[in-house]
């Protein structure tokens, strides 16, 4: 499979989604008004990969901001990795928020209620 | 006389007014809008929480505008704007003011105001409920709105929103959000 590799925006995020190190990366700020054009991709491209994943797939999240279009699009995304881990395949998520940015830690703490795959919430200290 | 918009915001100036723009909401005045705020921003040395939370509102509130903003009324002096809004940043002592401004079809304030009405008499801890519920739960609408915004607004701030809605004419009110991020929460 062909990775999804994207430049990071003003409002879109760097995606990196590598199906042959099973490491995928959302970084940036996710702040499109049309939040289903721009992830619409990598939702297609997440069918796929479910279909033949890696035994480890491990999932960076490294955003400063998201919309709430954003939100809903990137709950899609934790869906089709829940999908990966109820087939019996590892699935680890590493939200990341920067120290102090308790707004970011509660949205993380937000899908990690919502979406039954083990999440990882790691601090950034600069 | 039907409700005048320009004298309406002008009476939201208290003089420390950062920023004032009324015509069409497009992607990119949006992120002229929110680049030029975050250097501001900077410049006042707000905290990292604050400038994060005043950027998340102004994210919202400016999508909400080109999301929703309804047809301006005939005989209004902007025939121009395919989405016509204004918006009014007030840098206040603790915090900021900002407050927007929108056309909306007189068959739609119901809604809009039973939805505002819910999440202002919702605890902090009902409104994370209700933000995972809908996150949850709702698809995008046909005009690409999540239905979170202002719930996302409310649980940001921890403050209530303020609203009114002025009657312009038969079919058309003008509606305001009054949003504070301070450091209320």
């Amino acid at each position: 499979m062909e990775p999804i590799l994207i430049e990071g925006t003003p409002k879109t995020p760097t995606i990196k989604f590598d199906a042959s190190s099973g490491v995928f990366e959302i970084k940036g700020r996710s702040i499109p008004e049309n939040s289903v054009d721009f992830y619409k991709p990598l939702i297609d491209w997440l069918d796929s990969y479910k279909e033949d994943p890696n035994d480890k797939t491990i999932v960076n999240i490294r955003l400063e901001y998201f919309n709430t279009s954003s939100s809903k699009c990137i709950l899609d995304v934790f869906k089709k990795l829940e999908s990966i881990y109820k087939a019996k395949n590892e699935v680890e998520v590493n939200w990341y928020y920067e120290e102090d940015d308790e707004d970011m830690l509660e949205a993380g703490e937000d899908y990690e209620s919502i979406i039954r795959v083990p999440f990882k919430m790691i601090e950034i200290v600069e | 006389m039907s409700f005048n918009v320009e004298s309406y915001f002008s009476g939201l100036s208290d003089g420390n007014q950062i920023l004032y723009y009324k015509g069409n909401i497009d992607s990119d005045l949006i992120t002229r809008v929110l680049d030029m705020v975050e250097e501001k921003l900077i410049s006042f040395n707000e905290s990292p929480k604050l400038r994060k939370r005043v950027y998340n509102v102004l994210v919202e509130s400016l999508q909400n505008l080109y999301h929703h903003a309804g047809a301006v009324p005939a005989g209004f002096e902007d025939q121009t704007s395919e989405r016509f809004g204004i918006l009014s940043i007030n840098k206040i002592h603790d915090g900021y003011r900002i407050v927007t401004g929108n056309f909306i079809g007189a068959e739609e304030t119901d809604e809009l105001e039973k939805r505002i009405a819910r999440i202002n008499n919702s605890s902090n801890e009902e409104i994370i409920e209700l933000y995972k519920h809908i996150l949850n739960h709702q698809c995008i609408s046909v005009k690409g709105g999540g239905g979170l915004g202002l719930v996302d607004i409310a649980r940001k701030t921890g403050n209530k929103l303020g609203y009114v809605f002025n009657s312009y004419d038969a079919d058309t009110y003008f509606f305001c959000l009054d949003i504070l991020v301070n450091n209320n929460k």
